[in-house]
């Protein structure tokens, strides 16, 4: 009960979000890596380039996501040559199916695939355990998702401005951080559209109170007004 | 009647608390934990209280399942009631409770029915500092600093570091904060809700829960993967 397993695979507990508006997408994500109960990294980047317009959110097993994704940057950077323009969002989706799928006895990762390109603007896609592909206005995944079903069943909106989807991320990444073990730290967002692509990042004391959280404080101290200790 | 008590069995725990620190300081023990009630990998009840005063003269933090830690408390509670009925102007010293606590642990243990906890038992009588722990297989020992679970790898080496006889009520304060603040960003299971408690000749005291701020402004954090896409 009290081991710490350093043998243990790494994997993003995580929560992997990507929410389609009205001039493109915006993908979220935790930034906790785990190796059993210990956090091997609090400030991971799980919202990772495919090419300059697709990024893809990436949950599970760290090393199986790497790899297809490492594998997908590959093949679509040769792709991108042969066709002489950028890639489309739907060619990136389909290649991150194929490894997932006829891989699939060999991957444990839930990927979220999201970008913007000319012909069809702002696309998600879900790729999920067992590789399916199912393109949808807005995705969850991992393992904070489970937190956000009803909350998406009641806030997600057509047609929201990019503030509004931002914040819809911000806000639900936030509450799943909450209540999954397996996903905190800072909530880091990737905003794409026919502009370009833009990466913010929120700390924690930047993000929202929930139910049953305080106020956080420097120290104990400060709140019962004791004399901080003398230094010389 | 092997399946009447084999249903009766704590095979793995439900609600699970997470680390106690506590540390001998200048005027008696100082204890820490937070206020997590997880349930798996869902943070599920924030505002579960795992340290408790045990009579005059002891403090008693429990980490493992709650429900078993419940029930150690009705024992206590029975013990104390017993040993004031006496009003003999006797009263159990916290080297008593912990003994008391390590023989039933042990004889659970015995009986391949473990009380799933790692308990932690600190206290002062006539001047005497004591500060012992035990776990659910009857391990139990005594020093100036103990902890459970994540606790012993992740505080205890900032204690054998940090630590002296003569720390001060806010020294030690700020110490089991640094250690909290470790555990906060390290454990899984941790949650932003904390309480400290002291015990001293004087009698026990469990502070008002608060939170602690983290930092997350490292450079480094902001950009982790520019230049190595994929990486975390």
């Amino acid at each position: 009960m009290d081991q710490v397993d350093f043998n243990a695979p790494h994997s993003m507990g995580t929560t992997i979000i990507g929410v389609t508006y009205n001039g493109g997408v915006v993908l979220g994500a935790d930034s906790r890596t785990s190796t059993g109960v210990y956090v091997a990294n609090r400030a991971s980047d799980k919202i990772t380039k495919l090419t300059d317009n697709v990024y893809v959110c990436r949950s599970g097993s760290a090393a199986d996501s790497q790899v297809v994704s490492d594998y997908v940057r590959y093949f679509l950077h040769q792709h991108t040559i042969q066709l002489g323009q950028p890639a489309t969002v739907k060619v990136a989706a389909n290649l991150v199916r194929l490894l997932a799928y006829n891989n699939k006895n060999n991957l444990q990762t839930g990927l979220i695939v999201g970008g913007w390109d000319k012909y069809e603007g702002g696309q998600i896609y879900g790729v999920p355990l067992g590789g399916t592909i199912v393109q949808q206005p807005f995705a969850i995944g991992g393992s904070g998702s489970s937190y956000l079903y009803g909350f998406f069943d009641q806030a997600w909106k057509e047609g929201m401005t990019q503030e509004e989807a931002e914040e819809l991320v911000k806000k639900a990444v936030s509450l799943a951080i909450a209540r999954d073990g397996a996903s905190g730290g800072v909530v880091r967002t990737v905003i794409i559209n026919s502009e370009g692509v833009t990466r913010n990042f929120y700390p924690g004391d930047q993000l929202p109170i929930w139910h049953d959280e305080l106020e956080s404080h420097n120290s104990l101290l400060d709140i019962l007004g004791a004399p901080e200790p003398m230094n010389i | 009647m092997d399946s009447v008590a084999d249903s009766q069995r704590t095979l793995y725990p439900y609600v699970t608390g997470s680390s106690v620190v506590a540390i001998k300081y200048k005027d008696g023990i100082l204890m820490a934990a937070d206020m997590g009630g997880s349930y798996g990998s869902t943070l599920r009840y924030k505002s579960v209280e795992r340290l408790k005063p045990i009579g005059k003269h002891s403090l008693l933090g429990a980490s493992g399942e709650i429900s078993d830690f419940q029930e150690i408390m009705r024992y206590l509670d029975e013990l104390i009631l017993v040993d004031n009925m006496w009003d003999d102007g006797n009263s159990l010293g916290p080297k008593e409770v912990h003994n008391y606590l390590t023989r039933v642990m042990y004889n659970r243990r015995n009986k391949f029915n473990p009380l799933w906890n790692s308990l932690v038992l600190g206290g002062v009588k006539k001047g005497e500092k004591y500060l012992g722990t035990v776990n659910m297989i009857g391990i139990n020992y005594e020093d100036n600093h103990v902890a459970t679970g994540l606790g012993n790898h992740l505080a205890r080496p900032i204690l054998r570091d940090e630590w002296n006889e003569n720390l001060t009520f806010e020294e030690g304060v700020k110490l089991l904060e640094k250690c909290m603040r470790v555990l906060l960003y390290r454990d899984r299971s941790a949650v932003n809700k904390i309480q400290i408690s002291k015990i001293t000749e004087e009698g026990a005291t469990v502070y008002p829960p608060f939170s602690l701020r983290t930092y997350w402004e490292f450079s480094a954090f902001q950009n982790p993967t520019a230049g190595a896409e994929g990486s975390w």
